[in-house]
This record gives C-alpha cells, structure tokens and sequence, in this order.
C-alpha cells in the first residue's frame, strides 16, 4: 500500500545577514520502507528525525530530492492526484480548522473538496460524526472546542472521503490523557474499518499500543524496524537498571557508559532528582560496578526491569 | 465541469460566511470607505459643486470593493498558512485554482457591503438621489467589478505565493489603483504612459459600465471588456498557480508561517 524506496530530502538554509552562506541540511537520508494493507504502521523518532518530512513526501506535499516513493501503486511525484484521492493526512495541534465556522461546515467544505457527492455528504458526516464521537456537538463554532475535541473533528476531517490510506502524523500532541485514550481507541477503530494507517508518533506507550509494526527514524535514517515485540527483543537478555539520583552531571554519565556491559545511559529530570536509566546487556550483575561510579553522589532508589519499548527506541536512537 | 462549479459556489459560500463573522472586520469593511467617501464628497462639492457628487458616490462605491478585496487577496494564502489549513487545501485532490478562487471572490463579495452603505452614505448625508437609467446593466456593472477585482485578486494571492509580507504589498497598491483606474479622477487626465496601465485594468471596465448603466450611456463594451480582462486574470492566475505551486513542493514553503 506504502512503499518508499531510498527516499531523501534536503532542505536548502542560509546563515548569516550580510555574508549570506547557503546550506544544505539532509532531513531524510535515503529511507525505505513498507506498509501492507490494513497494517497500522508507526514511525517513531526524536524531533528533528525527519518523520514529518517523511509523511510530506508521502502524500505529495513535498518533492524528494531522490529516491521513489508509492502509494497504491501510484508515484507520489507522477500521479499525485491519483494519489490525493486516496489518502487522507491528519495533524496534531491546534490548526488545521476553519475557527469561524461550525464543525458541520468545516466538514461540508472538505466534502466538497475531496469530491464527496451531495447525496452522500450528509450521510457520511454522520457517521464519521459518530465515530470520533462529535455527534451532537456539530453545529457549534470549532473557535469553542477544546483540543481533545478539536483533534477528533482532525480526524473525522481526515477520513470523510472514506480514503484507503490515512496518514496520521502526531494526532495527540498536546492532548490531555483521557483525550489521548479516546483518540488511540478512535485510530484503532481506523484499522478495524480496513483501513491502512501510518502513524507518526514520540509517545512509546502509543506506538507499543496501537502499532503492527514500527520504524524507528533518528537523524533522518531507519535505524530499526519490526513489531513492537521484535523490537523489544531487539535489547532482550538485557536488563534495565533505573536509579534516583541527586546532582549526576555529563562526566559521571560518560563513565558509567564506560562500565563492561553497559550499552546506553540517559537521564531523566524529575523535580529535585534525576531518574538513571542504565541499559545492560545484562550478561553480568552490574547494580554494584553503577553505584561505585556514582560513589559521593546521594542515590535513592535501585530498581530492575525488563526492558520496554521505550528502552528498545532510546538504545536504537542514542546508538552512534 | 459541473463538479468544480458546484465546488466553486459552495467554498464561496463558506468563504463569505467566515468573512461576515467577524465584527472587527465587518465594521472597518463599512467604516473604512465611508470614510473615504466621505473625503472625496467633501473634496469634490468645494470643487465642483453638488452637481460632481453623483458620479463621486458610484467612484466610492466601487473603491469599496476594490478596499475589501485587495489585502484579503494578496494576504489569502498567508491567512491559510495561519489557519494551519494551506497544506490541507494543496493536498486535496481538487484544481487547486477552484480553492483559492473563490476565496478572492467572496471578499469582493463582502466589497459589495460597502457598495450599499457607500449609497447609502451619499444620499443620506450628502443628499445624493442616484436615478439608474439602465439598471439590468448597473446590476450587471456591479456584477462584473465584483468579478473582475476578485479575478485581479487571484492572480495577486498567486503572484505572491510565496510571499509571507504578501498583504502589504496588497495594501501598498490600494491607492494607486484607485488612482489608476479612473475612480476618482478620469483616466484621460492621467499621463498618457499611465494610460495603458488604466486599461489593462478590470476594475477601469467596470467603473466605466457602472457609469454608463446609471446616466444612460452605453455600458456593453465596457461591460464586456471588464469580464474579457477578468478571464486573462484566471487564464494567467490558473497557469501561474501550477507553476507556483510545483515550486513551493520543491522548495517546502508551503508550510512557513
């Protein structure tokens, strides 16, 4: 259904007011990759790894600089309005909406943009209406909506021409939790109907929820890719140590990278501490060699657990 | 063919549904010529006597179009990318000339507020009876300008695409068009090298049919000419936009706020 094949893009930027210098940033270098019909297909990375741009090229808004990519068969540079028919692309955040007008209208003018009949328009409002659970609430000005409902009528918007592929790039951003449960339940919903999704997304429990299967993007290249499952098994026989800390600075992290055995360290900010996360490749007991490097350092709790996809993702895009 | 005229009257209707909403906006839509207006008459009757303010009163009428719609229309594409909507509107599968057409058209639509209240203005404070000899054609005038600016419109919001200070530019040419096209002083007392400009221009057209069609002159030529220019907006507006278009694709402007 989605096909990218040595997929790249480069941004031209200039620097400086009055010795203008041109430069070339590669946000996407040269990725490839697949989806199959009704699969829910997740791209996950850091900011700046160039999933958005990647959905841009995808459904015809950017042009690659080189590679190939296809939706339903159709070239997304050749056949863009074949492949306009068929696809719908939904965003996170607060735009993306006519303010002025109703829900209804909002929807009524997409219709017409996407070429949905006049007869069956009122009908299929309805039912995505209902779907992302807006019915009733459809005639007042999206200016009044909050964001969690503003990002289902995203989505009913997305879907109203009822097309083959959707394109979902971060649709909880910013979205509180109960919204954001409410929102997965809507995309799962998606992929019941038949429906071929790639998701966009830096919420790990998100992906690991919703995801068949998930590329992980990190500085504009794939740097793993499998089922939520094989990706976590990607650091399996490995174990996750996480330790409260107070004041651990970058030399103390550099050495616990030092350490046998260990394979990635990131810290957390919480508050007054700082939470360690120490990933292992768990062939040996490491809680004591950890705690001796931090040897002046107050520490709090220790704990050990089985790695996460969170784990998985942070090993694959802190990996040099 | 039926589709994107159905297309084209229904985002027109949305279009001046959100335009119309807006109290700010509405007020300086009616306040804005008036008081413009209101300058010319005052201008005018020390000049010329009561007997000029007639046609000043139609004059002002139709640069109350031309205000409604010429910073609405360069700035058009500038206000999608802040709806957040601009990307949404490239990426739907209908000609794109269909979307943004309309959106031009329904602010010389709102231009036709002004005309109302400009009529009104005249004869209510300045004592302006306006007798229409031909009023099919003063109708059809008025139809035609509204066409014919929203048109030049357009190609403006095309020309500057990928312009994001587009609005001033629309804003800097406010005055000089109503200059140019003969509003307020007559296009054969311009500089002859203006001439040709006040020609190759709708909005000349339709001032002149307005005219014609309400003290009885002939208003078919300019009637037709101000819709002929109006189709070379389109025609040059259409092919420009794909032009435009492909570039913003390849250039990733599309989005820049």
């Amino acid at each position: 259904m989605i096909e990218a094949i040595d997929l790249r893009r480069t941004y031209q930027t200039t620097t400086g007011v009055i010795r203008r210098k041109r430069l070339d940033v590669e946000a996407v270098r040269g990725i490839s990759f697949s989806v199959e019909q009704g699969e829910l297909f997740g791209l996950l990375g850091p900011n700046g790894a160039g999933k958005t741009t990647t959905i841009k090229m995808l459904i015809t808004l950017l042009l690659p600089t080189s590679g190939q990519a296809r939706v339903l068969g159709h070239d997304v540079v050749e056949d863009a309005r074949e492949v306009r028919k068929r696809i719908g692309y939904v965003f996170g955040g607060d735009r993306g909406l006519y303010e002025r007008l109703s829900a209804y209208d909002n929807l009524r003018y997409f219709a017409e943009l996407y070429g949905v009949s006049g007869q069956r328009q009122r009908h299929r409002i309805d039912e995505v209406l209902e779907l992302v659970g807006l019915k009733g609430r459809e005639k007042e000005r999206v200016e009044g909506y909050s964001r969690g409902m503003r990002q289902r009528l995203h989505i009913a918007r997305g879907i109203l021409h009822d097309p083959e592929v959707v394109f979902l790039d971060e649709p909880t951003i910013g979205v509180d939790p109960v919204g954001a449960r409410d929102l997965r339940q809507t995309i799962a919903d998606l992929v019941t109907t038949g429906k071929t999704v790639l998701l966009t997304t830096h919420y790990m429990f998100e992906a690991d929820a919703l995801c068949d299967r998930i590329a992980v993007i990190a500085k504009g290249e794939i740097v793993g890719e499998g089922t939520p499952a094989a990706l976590k098994s990607s650091v399996a026989g490995g174990r996750v140590t996480e330790i409260e800390v107070f004041g651990v600075d970058e030399s103390i992290l550099v050495r616990l990278r030092g350490i046998g055995g260990v394979t990635a360290v990131t810290v957390e900010e919480q508050d007054q501490k700082q939470l360690l996360v120490v990933q292992t490749t768990g062939e040996r007991e490491l809680t004591q060699p950890l705690l001796a490097e931090l040897d002046g350092i107050e520490v709090g709790r220790v704990a050990s657990r089985e790695p996460t996809l969170e784990d998985a993702y942070v090993a694959l895009v802190t990996a040099e | 063919m039926a589709a994107g005229l159905r297309l084209l009257g229904f985002a027109w209707l949305m279009h001046v549904k959100m335009m119309s909403r807006s109290a700010f906006d509405g007020l300086l839509a009616i306040l804005w010529p008036l008081f413009f207006a209101t300058v010319a008459f005052f201008m005018f009757r020390t000049g010329h006597g009561h007997s000029a303010l007639g046609p000043i009163g139609l004059a002002a009428a139709v640069m109350g179009i031309w205000t409604a719609t010429s910073v609405p229309a360069s700035s058009a594409l500038q206000r999608e990318r802040w709806f957040g909507t601009l990307e949404l509107l490239v990426v739907a599968p209908s000609n794109f000339a269909l979307i943004l057409l309309p959106i031009t058209i329904a602010a010389s639509t709102i231009g036709l507020y002004c005309v109302a209240g400009t009529l009104l203005w005249s004869r209510f404070l300045f004592g302006i009876h306006l007798t229409v000899v031909h009023p099919l054609f003063f109708a059809l005038g008025l139809f035609a300008s509204v066409v014919t600016i929203g048109s030049l419109g357009f190609l403006m919001a095309v020309s500057f695409v990928r312009s994001r200070r587009a609005w001033s530019i629309g804003a800097v040419l406010e005055y000089p068009i109503w200059l140019v096209c003969g509003f307020l002083v007559p296009v054969s007392l311009l500089p002859a090298w203006v001439r040709p400009i006040s020609w190759a221009l709708g909005p000349t057209w339709g001032m002149r049919a307005i005219r014609e069609a309400a003290y009885g002159g002939a208003p078919l030529v300019p009637l037709l000419v101000c819709l002929a220019l109006a189709g070379v907006y389109l025609a040059l507006g259409v092919v420009m936009l794909r032009f435009f278009l492909d570039a913003a694709r390849k250039h990733a402007t599309l989005s820049l706020a």
